[in-house]
């Protein structure tokens, strides 16, 4: 997030989008609601499917599946034409403000309708009340992200932000919400292919050079590498021979799961580490068990890049231990000394090769986490980032046009899926489902689908049904929803006896390559009497 | 210009700025005035009447949670008219229901009838499940009140039990209005509000139906909020208490948000969750999984044991065993097919310093940058 947590309750308009935020952030979800409720913010909320935020929406609107292209190239149309964007901002904070223009020109409110499905006076309000704010925040989550088009959609969030003058402002700022608990500092830690800790880049000569130093090493690696889009068709094609996976679980969490079971299963070496035995893990060659979160001490970095402390509460079971360690224990058997006392010792390691991180220690951080970037032990964190110019200098405005998602309904798929999660479970669920309670609430698997449709295709209210994609097959009851539009199904992806991922798409977004879960072709069908 | 606005509590001068009520003030100065239905962050209700203070001039005894201060007001916090009142509100309050503790029966009389009835409603010869971490018994201490000043009022509305989560004992509810407010001001779930009037007052969810039935999320905030045992976590009740109970504060592990949470251990078992205040982001607050999802630390299912692969089949395995295998076929895989036919997913879910080691074993031992992880999926 470019701002923080707390400072959502101090926007004057917040756009929700791609983010069913009730259900997967619930506490950040409470500062909007607090907000509309208590404080006259308005909130827009654009999202196909009727999530419990849009009762507190101003303005709901509802586009067609993959299409957030078009309409974010609408709103800044309209902002434009009626002269509504934030000139000052433009002339001193940004660059390619024509080329912007020129391209969202041709996306009058008439042909974004077209495309979305959104009305033309829909497409007008919005954009006039996001324009209005003094502080305009925009909350987004994997429903922009997980397209083919997730980075153009990203981009065209943040064009929309400078549009309006709304970063580097307290209540600004456009806010991804991080759905893992450390998936920040997962990529803070350079946890990627092509960075090092603090994003500095694997192909920067000096980057290198001082990794070497700091770790005694030579030689360290030029080219970027793979990401795990890229590793799964690679072991499915024999080129990637052995992987070591630490607390994942890609057979429920990566998309198209009957290719990626054939790619893990065409591994000559896999070594699984994690705390339960999990899908992925009855694979493995050789399974190493850790200590969970509650068993070990270390940070985690939140949505809002602040660094905050874990803490070993007890003993992790049976001869289980903390992932570094083992890790370390590896390293030191392949020939390399990875030898640190306590996580400590490895966090001042962090600090000492991370400009980001330099500032932070657990001391400082022992009753409230810090937010990075934080340069040295004085420096107070920076909650809001790009408050005077970009880390790049000026704002670059990308020229961005509509491509619509990889995959199109058709005569035999004729329905739209879309994937996410509900409220009682979390990710592939090894953790919630071992939960009784959360059971109780959330016990299998549902195709969300709307009244209109279930009629259609002549079901009722918990009948079974197979659902079928291009890729695979799955078997789930039906649950009639008001959440559900017309012509789209939605499926939660905890549920590994029905895999949601058995049907999705794994088309690739050009750049961040990340999967398109969020939009597919499916049918359904009545299961026949056995 | 605020600056000079003051207000004088018990004989000392404070400045304050406009809008802050006595309570604030006087809490920011570290004067103690007793609370019971005053939840910081949300509208005051005044409902209990616990914070009443004297205010000279004025008619009658004044909430301080909501009465703005004003310039030159004189405040007495412990008048003999404040604490005389007090000891007829929390004498109604024991009065009121289910308050087992010691101090009903303190006046010597006997409690056995008493007792033997909250016990037959409660299915438990426990103590409350909340003793000594209940306002309610705080104050009855601090004000030396008995529960007999008044007849027990008849129980009204079973314990409700329905739900994985809470148990709802309306024996032990003070009506207070806490839950209410931390539902629809802090949460703004708005499942719960407060029902019926008079004697048959009652806190209701979706015209009174089970929270199961209701919009209710389950995030507990309302337990939190709770000041005595009508609401407490269904897992923990008669199993936490306070005396044997380790806390220990961390970081929530499931989504983003990183929201700040207490362990309360036992036996080295985790027996409860609760939100950390006072801090961001969450400032008390967490959700359903949160709270409630920890039973996975305890599952047996959790792996103790390296495991080997050997034909087709999982078996037991010694560190060494497991380690030396690992790096041995790392090593032959890297020098036959070179560093980059390897790859390694570290994760979201571990430590920054778990994703450290993992990536410089990548790039430092492994020589390669294939390493990713699930931020993507």
């Amino acid at each position: 997030m470019t701002n923080t947590i707390g400072d959502i309750e101090d926007a004057d308009v917040i756009l929700v989008t791609g983010s069913n935020t009730t259900e997967n952030h619930p506490v950040l979800s409470t500062y909007v609601k607090r907000a509309v409720k208590f404080k006259n913010t308005r909130l827009i909320v654009i999202d196909p499917r009727r999530i419990k935020l849009t009762e507190f929406a101003d303005y709901w609107l509802r586009p067609n599946l993959g299409t957030d292209v078009a309409w974010i190239n609408g709103l800044m149309h309209v902002i434009i034409a009626e002269n509504l964007h934030n000139q000052k901002f433009i002339e001193t904070r940004t660059s390619d403000f024509e080329a912007l223009k020129a391209m969202v020109e041709k996306f009058t409110p008439d042909y974004v309708e077209s495309i979305t499905g959104i009305p033309v006076q829909q497409i007008i309000d919005a954009a006039r009340l996001y324009a209005s704010a003094k502080a305009g925040a925009i909350l987004y989550c994997m429903g922009i992200t997980q397209h083919t088009t997730g980075t153009d959609n990203v981009k065209s969030l943040a064009n929309l932000a400078m549009l309006c003058g709304n970063l580097g402002i307290p209540g600004g700022g456009v806010n991804p919400l991080r759905g893992q608990n450390n998936v920040q500092g997962a990529c803070d830690m350079g946890g990627l292919p092509n960075v090092y800790t603090g994003y500095q880049k694997v192909t920067d000569e000096a980057a290198r050079k001082k990794m070497e130093k700091a770790w005694a090493v030579t030689n360290l690696p030029d080219q970027v590498g793979l990401t795990v889009t890229e590793m799964v068709p690679m072991a499915h094609d024999g080129d990637i021979k052995a992987m070591y996976i630490i607390g994942e679980n890609p057979l429920v969490s990566d998309p198209d799961l009957n290719h990626a079971e054939k790619s893990f299963s065409n591994l000559d070496f896999l070594v699984l580490q994690d705390i339960f035995m999990t899908e992925t893990a009855q694979l493995a060659d050789v399974v190493l068990p850790s200590a969970c979160f509650a068993e070990k001490d270390g940070t985690f970095s939140n949505t809002e890049r602040r660094v905050q402390r874990v803490r070993k509460a007890l003993q992790p079971p049976g001869s289980a231990k903390d992932d570094w360690e083992i890790t370390a224990e590896i390293a030191k058997r392949m020939g390399y000394d990875m030898v640190y006392d306590n996580s400590e010792e490895i966090f001042e390691e962090i600090a000492k090769v991370t400009p980001s991180y330099a500032g932070i220690t657990y001391d400082r951080i022992e009753r409230c986490g810090i937010h990075w970037p934080c340069p040295d032990t004085k420096h107070p964190g920076t909650p809001i980032l790009h408050t005077a110019q970009f880390t790049h200098g000026k704002g670059v405005f990308h020229a961005i046009d509509y491509i619509p998602p990889a995959e199109q309904t058709d005569d035999q798929y004729p329905l739209y899926l879309t994937t996410g999660r509900v409220l009682y479970h979390y990710h592939t669920g090894t953790m919630t489902r071992r939960t009784e309670g959360l059971n109780e609430r959330a016990p299998e698997n549902f195709v969300e689908i709307s009244a209109a449709d279930a009629d259609k295709y002549d079901f009722k209210d918990g009948d079974k049904a197979k659902i079928a994609s291009r890729r695979g097959e799955i078997i789930a009851k039906l649950k009639i929803s008001t959440k559900a539009v017309n012509g789209s199904v939605f499926i939660p992806f905890h549920f590994a006896e029905a895999a949601a991922n058995k049907l999705t798409n794994a088309a690739l977004d050009p750049v961040s390559k990340i999967p398109e879960y969020k939009v597919c072709a499916v049918k359904l069908s009545k299961l026949m009497a056995s | 210009m605020d600056d000079q606005k003051r207000i004088n509590i018990n004989g000392n001068s404070f400045s304050f700025t406009t809008g802050e009520t006595i309570l604030t003030v006087a809490q920011r100065n570290h004067i103690d005035i007793p609370t019971l239905c005053y939840l910081k962050g949300t509208t005051p209700t005044g409902a209990c009447r616990m914070c009443v203070v004297e205010v000279k001039k004025a008619r009658n005894l004044l909430p301080a949670c909501s009465t703005p201060a004003e310039s030159n007001m004189e405040v007495q916090t412990e008048s003999q008219q404040v604490i005389e009142s007090r000891r007829m509100s929390l004498q109604l309050l024991l009065a009121s229901g289910n308050h087992n503790c010691a101090v009903r029966g303190s006046d010597g009389q006997s409690w056995t009838a008493f007792q033997l009835n909250v016990q037959q409603q409660d299915n438990s010869e426990d103590l409350c499940p909340v003793w000594g971490d209940c306002k309610l018994q705080n104050l009855a201490y601090r004000y030396q009140v008995s529960g007999e000043t008044f007849p027990a009022t008849e129980n009204k509305y079973p314990m409700e039990t329905v739900n994985p989560f809470i148990v709802r004992d309306f024996s032990r509810c003070i009506l207070c209005g806490r839950c209410v407010q931390a539902c629809n001001e802090v949460q703004v779930n708005n499942a719960i509000s407060l029902g019926y009037r008079g004697a048959d007052a009652k806190i209701i969810a979706a015209g009174d139906r089970p929270l199961k039935d209701s919009d209710c999320v389950f995030c507990g905030e309302c337990i939190q909020a709770c000041p005595v045992g009508a609401l407490v976590e269904k897992d923990a009740r008669y199993d936490w208490r306070p005396w044997s109970n380790r806390k220990v504060r961390t970081t929530c592990s499931y989504c983003g948000v990183g929201c700040q949470l207490d362990f309360h251990i036992q036996d080295n078992r985790i027996v409860k969750i609760s939100g950390a205040e006072e801090t961001p982001p969450n400032y008390g607050s967490l959700c359903v999984k949160g709270r409630f999802g920890f039973h996975f630390i305890h599952s047996e299912d959790r792996l103790k044991t390296p495991l080997i692969k050997k034909n087709g089949n999982f078996q037991e395995a010694t560190w060494d065993e497991a380690l030396d295998l690992t790096a041995k076929r790392l090593l032959e895989i890297k020098e036959k097919n070179g560093p980059d036919s390897i790859g390694v997913l570290t994760s979201a879910r571990i430590t920054n310093e778990d994703n450290y080691a993992a990536m410089k074993f990548t790039r430092a031992v492994l020589k390669t940058n294939n390493i990713d992880h699930c931020a993507r999926l």
